[in-house]
């Protein structure tokens, strides 16, 4: 008999235990939602299955009455939009200034303690600035995401272009190569991989902010509806609404790392 | 062993899941903070609620939530028996969840408190293209449609911007926002600023939102020392704060200070609610036939908004029942008006 901690679970009985959470959550919830509906037919609180699947058709298939949109590809496509646009200038700007900062110790000097400052102020609490700063339109949906992770993003790249082995330096001094060289042809390579795993790292407080940002003021989004059929409980859009979202956070994670792994394949050969 | 195993477990789940309603001696009551909810949060302090709770020898917790909207769920979800909001949202939200749902102390109606704020512009036709923000679905989204036909047209002619409550103060600071709809004491906030138009109120539409204590009905049913209770701690608050004297503006200044401003500002914020101090006009405007015609718009508006659920095919699908008649499907009745107990306030009878 094999101790407990040498017992290896195979292929299929991983998916088994792995499935396992997820259907006694199921369960549990259709239990919970059959025993509220017996109670009274119109309870919003936990909806059936049924109720979110017609919900997410009238969604997704059928034109709003009061605007003809498609409701839930208006609200994915501005929601993403918004996505990509402030993690897109965040992960520009944590190339940039991470590599400045970690490759040129001048530079580093005078960026660093800006950057581990604005770092440490919490983007939800100066809300009214970022209002009166940049409006309340995209920019400041776009912006209070940037705000959000850019300074994480700059703080990585920076301890990670400053792990780079000195080594590595100095040969390609002995080269003859310059400051500019050094970093485009040394350093980027090696950073790219780099920053798309910061990019995944940070995706979750991106949403956060995306989110949080569409619930202050929207004419659409996910997060706006979400917050706008708050309103009156409809637990049969929310719910949907937040599977929709975090299948789209799993998917980009998945591209991401898919990307990375084509294309730095040295990276994570060695990570793992 | 499994076959007890699924019972044990059903059981479980049945008895946590089933709301369950029968005579009982413990009440849980919310509140948030309103100009004509303030009331609730002194009776609770200053123990006016417990004297009439002991009288009815229940026991009643009050409760103040800061998130209007989230106390309202809550309410809807069970876990209190009673909760104050506007006519409205007690459409939209209990009574469209099914949750049948009474109108036990009818305590004022907006005539003021609600407003539409232009900057630069001091006309309400001026509104036309604009972007207006506001919270969407709320009693200001309503007031703005109403306002909206006033000068002929519809919500096809702005666009709607969803803007939190929180965050309607210092949204109004940024350029991008020209025009708002919203409630006191933020409106007062936003038309002191400088050039700053308010173009339409509440006062033109008067009557129409509504600010209740809102029961549930069957526990109410199951329990009318709740109710008397309730509407007891109410009239005696409504006595001890109304008129000139030093008791009552000691009360008042309480008020005033629990909402977040002084004496002078909750005054003013009076000025623009119909308080029914009185419980007799409030039993007069509960029998009025004005209030099934206010129903019966609120309604309306309601559901080409989508608030009824989905499973409502026009506006008539909720009954609400006034004591003038019933507006809509009398089969479906989740919201009900009574004065019955505001009668017996009237009557000297609590």
């Amino acid at each position: 008999m094999k101790k407990l901690i040498n017992q290896q679970p195979g292929i299929v009985s991983r998916w088994a235990l792995g499935l396992l959470p997820f259907l006694v959550i199921a369960v549990i919830y259709t239990a919970a939602s059959n025993a509220r509906l017996e109670e009274n037919p119109n309870d919003k609180l936990l909806p059936s299955s049924t109720a979110m699947v017609e919900a997410m058709q009238r969604m997704a298939f059928e034109p709003s009455k009061r605007t003809g949109d498609y409701v839930l590809w208006t609200d994915t496509a501005a929601s993403l939009q918004r996505l990509a646009i402030g993690v897109g200038l965040a992960a520009l700007a944590g190339l940039v200034f991470g590599i400045a900062n970690g490759a040129i110790p001048l530079f580093r000097a005078g960026f660093s303690p800006l950057i581990t400052g604005i770092s440490l102020v919490p983007p939800m609490a100066i809300l009214p600035v970022l209002f009166i700063a940049f409006g309340l339109e995209e920019l400041a949906k776009v912006m209070l995401i940037f705000i959000g992770i850019t300074p994480f993003i700059i703080r990585d790249l920076q301890l990670r272009t400053m792990e780079i082995p000195e080594e590595q330096i100095i040969k390609m001094q002995t080269l003859g190569a310059n400051t500019w060289q050094i970093i485009v042809r040394l350093v980027w390579p090696q950073i790219m991989p780099r920053l798309i795993s910061a990019v995944r790292l940070s995706l979750g407080s991106a949403w956060l902010f995306l989110i949080a940002a569409e619930a202050i003021a929207a004419t659409d989004g996910l997060g706006y509806r979400i917050f706008l059929v708050r309103r009156y409980l409809a637990m049969d859009v929310i719910l949907p609404y937040v599977l929709w979202i975090t299948l789209l956070a799993f998917v980009i994670d998945f591209l991401l790392n898919r990307y990375s792994r084509w294309r730095y394949p040295w990276f994570h050969g060695r990570a793992s | 062993m499994t076959r007890k195993l699924y019972i044990t477990t059903a059981l479980l789940l049945s008895l946590t899941f089933a709301p369950v309603t029968f005579a009982r001696d413990s009440f849980n009551v919310c509140w948030s903070i309103y100009v004509g909810w303030m009331p609730w949060g002194y009776a609770e302090n200053a123990g006016i609620i417990d004297k009439w709770a002991d009288k009815y020898d229940i026991d009643i917790n009050v409760v103040q939530i800061n998130d209007y909207i989230e106390s309202i769920n809550q309410y809807t979800a069970g876990q209190y028996d009673a909760c104050v909001m506007t006519n409205m949202d007690a459409l939209t939200i209990p009574a469209a969840g099914g949750v049948d749902s009474t109108a036990l102390i009818v305590g004022d109606f907006s005539n003021g408190n609600d407003g539409v704020v232009l900057k630069g512009k001091d006309s309400l036709s001026d509104i036309e293209g604009q972007r207006v923000n506001l919270v969407e679905l709320s009693v200001s989204h309503y007031m703005l449609a109403r306002a909206l036909e006033t000068v002929g047209m519809s919500e096809r002619d702005i666009t709607v911007v969803n803007t939190s409550d929180a965050d309607m103060v210092s949204a109004y600071t940024s350029d991008d926002v020209t025009a708002v709809a919203t409630w006191n004491p933020l409106l007062s906030e936003i038309t002191s600023m400088p050039d700053s138009h308010l173009v339409f109120d509440s006062s033109r539409i008067p009557g129409e939102i509504i600010d209740l204590m809102v029961v549930n009905t069957d526990v109410l049913e199951a329990n009318p020392k709740l109710g008397k209770a309730l509407t007891g701690a109410w009239y005696e608050v409504m006595t001890a704060m109304q008129g000139e004297g030093e008791d009552a503006v000691q009360v008042r200044k309480e008020l005033a200070d629990a909402s977040g401003t002084d004496l002078e500002g909750y005054d003013s914020q009076l000025d623009s609610t119909r308080m029914f101090y009185d419980p007799a006009k409030a039993v007069e405007f509960v029998n009025s036939p004005e209030l099934q015609e206010t129903m019966q718009k609120v309604a309306e508006f309601s559901f080409e908004h989508g608030l009824l659920g989905e499973g409502a095919p026009d506006a008539t699908f909720i009954g609400v029942e006034t004591p003038t008649g019933t507006y809509g499907n009398s089969g479906n009745t989740q919201l009900r008006f009574i004065p019955d107990y505001m009668q017996m306030a009237a009557d000297g009878a609590l």
